[in-house]
């Protein structure tokens, strides 16, 4: 699948979909990878080293920072996959040098699947 | 991205590397986002201001920028601290938190940014006007300077927000651009809407409907500013919402394109229902009011009703310095003191470690709080309207 650089860079990795947005801040703790927004569907898991998919970002625009936070603390996912990628998500993205890209169908990507992301042409593989 | 020579300039290392590194990061979203070129802001508000969002590596990171110089060339505002700058001690805020969010607060001055933390600028003396371009971060003030006022900026991140103030400018995308403003939903609303809290259990419930669609309400007979407010917080909070128009009462209502959008109704039962839900607990520890920052209308309503009253259980109020400054000035401090409140300046429930002072359950009477008290703050919610909270601390 071919979609538009948000940020670029190479990455492997297991998928971890949600079909619901991710508002990172009071989403994500930053310093544990832990989705820990009360009845999020992702609710408990971790995304640190997967490639994470979701539609779009949500709520607070401190989320930038605790997509940063999370790469400087070493448990951020290893790239990201949206549907559209708003500007709290592409800020922290690019600042944290993590991997990203938008305009992709996600519907097709399942949880678990492995997945190589190629942020440097655009390019979704899954394996 | 068309680019002038000087922003060529800058965007090569001429300028320093602070500013290249902020504007590559400008350059980076315009390109991303179809930008035709830099646009000069008026104003800039920065979120990421409280230890407790930016944690160890944004507070690294900001001074690290505040070392090497870097200066802001616009009128530049910050989002709320994660305590009070001024009566933290008193409030029982730990004192390492302190100690860090002091470091925070120090960088942001060393860059010439405005002290004053606050989530409604607009009311501090941070206040754009019509077709202004801007770049806020701040959800609710992205909200309400967007809509309320007319004025036009994106959902900046706190970095983004930080790059304009320090370039003076912002990529051409988005909401800046008059066909990205016009509704893409029609929400017709049926209920009555009273309290605050109604506004902000509307607001709740259709930023989960819409996501980040641009929503045009009709059927909202009356709001001010204060109702407004809380709507624009709990939409940007529950979906992403940075921009909507009611009919009759927001600015750029009459002037956009209302024809063929697909429509959405609201009544009683979903507003009901919405309070139900984000009821999450039995009997607040402790009532948090002002999310977004109290008005000098909603201090004087609190006032009035604790006028000669003692509470149980502590009740705070919100708001920015300037605006407690008024409040003391009218005696509404001393009222609220007297009966055991507390008008807290500075920061919100959400941005301070509310958690790690022994509080479990918060009532709040705003829907963007109620959002985010249980995942950030570790709380049980009870979401009602001002009378019933007053009530159940007294």
């Amino acid at each position: 699948m071919k979609g538009r650089i948000i940020s670029p860079g190479k990455a492997q990795g297991e998928a971890i979909v949600t079909t619901e947005p991710i508002g990172f801040y009071g989403g994500i703790d930053a310093k544990t990878g832990i989705v820990i927004e009360k009845g999020h569907p992702l609710e408990g898991k971790k995304v640190t080293n997967k490639i994470l998919v979701f539609p779009c970002g949500k709520g607070s625009t401190v989320g930038s920072y605790v997509i940063y936070g999370l790469k400087k603390n070493n448990v951020a996912p290893a790239g990201i996959i949206n549907k559209e990628t708003e500007t709290i998500v592409a800020t922290g993205v690019i600042l944290a040098g993590i991997p990203c890209i938008d305009q992709i169908d996600i519907d097709r990507i399942k949880d678990g699947d492995k997945i190589t992301l190629d942020a440097e042409k655009g390019e979704v593989k899954i394996d | 991205m068309y680019l002038t020579k000087e922003e060529e300039k800058t965007l090569n290392g001429e300028n320093g590397p602070v500013l290249e590194r902020m504007f590559r990061l400008l350059v980076r979203l315009g390109d991303i986002y179809g930008a035709d070129k830099m646009i000069p802001v008026g104003s800039v508000q920065v979120a990421g201001v409280s230890y407790k969002s930016v944690g160890d590596p944004g507070t690294e990171f900001l001074e690290d920028m505040a070392s090497k110089d870097a200066k802001v060339k616009v009128l530049t505002y910050l989002n709320p601290a994660g305590m009070d700058l001024e009566n933290w001690k008193e409030l029982g805020f730990p004192k390492d938190f302190a100690k860090n969010q002091l470091r925070i607060m120090d960088a942001f001055k060393k860059m010439g940014i405005v002290v004053t933390s606050t989530c409604t600028p607009y009311l501090a003396g941070n206040l754009p006007r019509f077709r202004e371009h801007i770049a806020w971060s701040e959800s609710s003030a992205v909200s309400f300077s967007n809509s309320v006022i007319g004025a036009r900026t994106n959902r900046e991140g706190g970095p983004s927000a930080l790059a304009a103030a320090l370039c003076g400018v912002t990529p051409n995308y988005g909401l800046h651009l008059w066909e990205k403003r016009q509704p893409t939903i029609h929400v017709k609303v049926d209920a009555e809407l009273d309290f605050n809290s109604d506004f902000g259990a509307l607001g709740y419930y259709i930023g989960k409907q819409v996501k980040n669609k641009i929503p045009y309400f009709s059927g909202i007979k009356y709001a001010n500013t204060d109702q407004l407010k809380a709507l624009g917080a709990a939409m940007a909070a529950s979906g992403a919402v940075a921009l909507y128009h009611v009919e009759d009462l927001t600015p750029e209502a009459d002037l956009v394109e209302k024809k063929g959008l697909e429509k959405i109704s609201v009544g009683k039962k979903e507003i009901k229902e919405t309070y139900n839900k984000l009821n999450t607990g039995k009997k607040p520890d402790i009532v948090i009011f002002g999310c977004p920052h109290a008005s000098l209308r909603e201090i004087s309503a609190l006032a009035n009703k604790l006028d000669g009253k003692k509470l149980k259980k502590p009740v705070w109020i919100c708001t920015s310095r300037m605006v407690k400054e008024a409040a003391e000035r009218m005696g509404y401090n001393e009222i609220i003191t007297k009966a055991g409140g507390s008008i807290v300046a500075d920061t919100c429930m959400v941005v301070s470690p509310i958690e790690k002072m022994g509080y479990k359950t918060t009532g709040v009477n705003s829907g963007k709080a109620a959002n985010y008290l249980p995942g950030f703050c570790k709380q049980e919610v009870c979401f009602a309207n001002i009378d019933d909270l007053v009530e159940a601390q007294l």
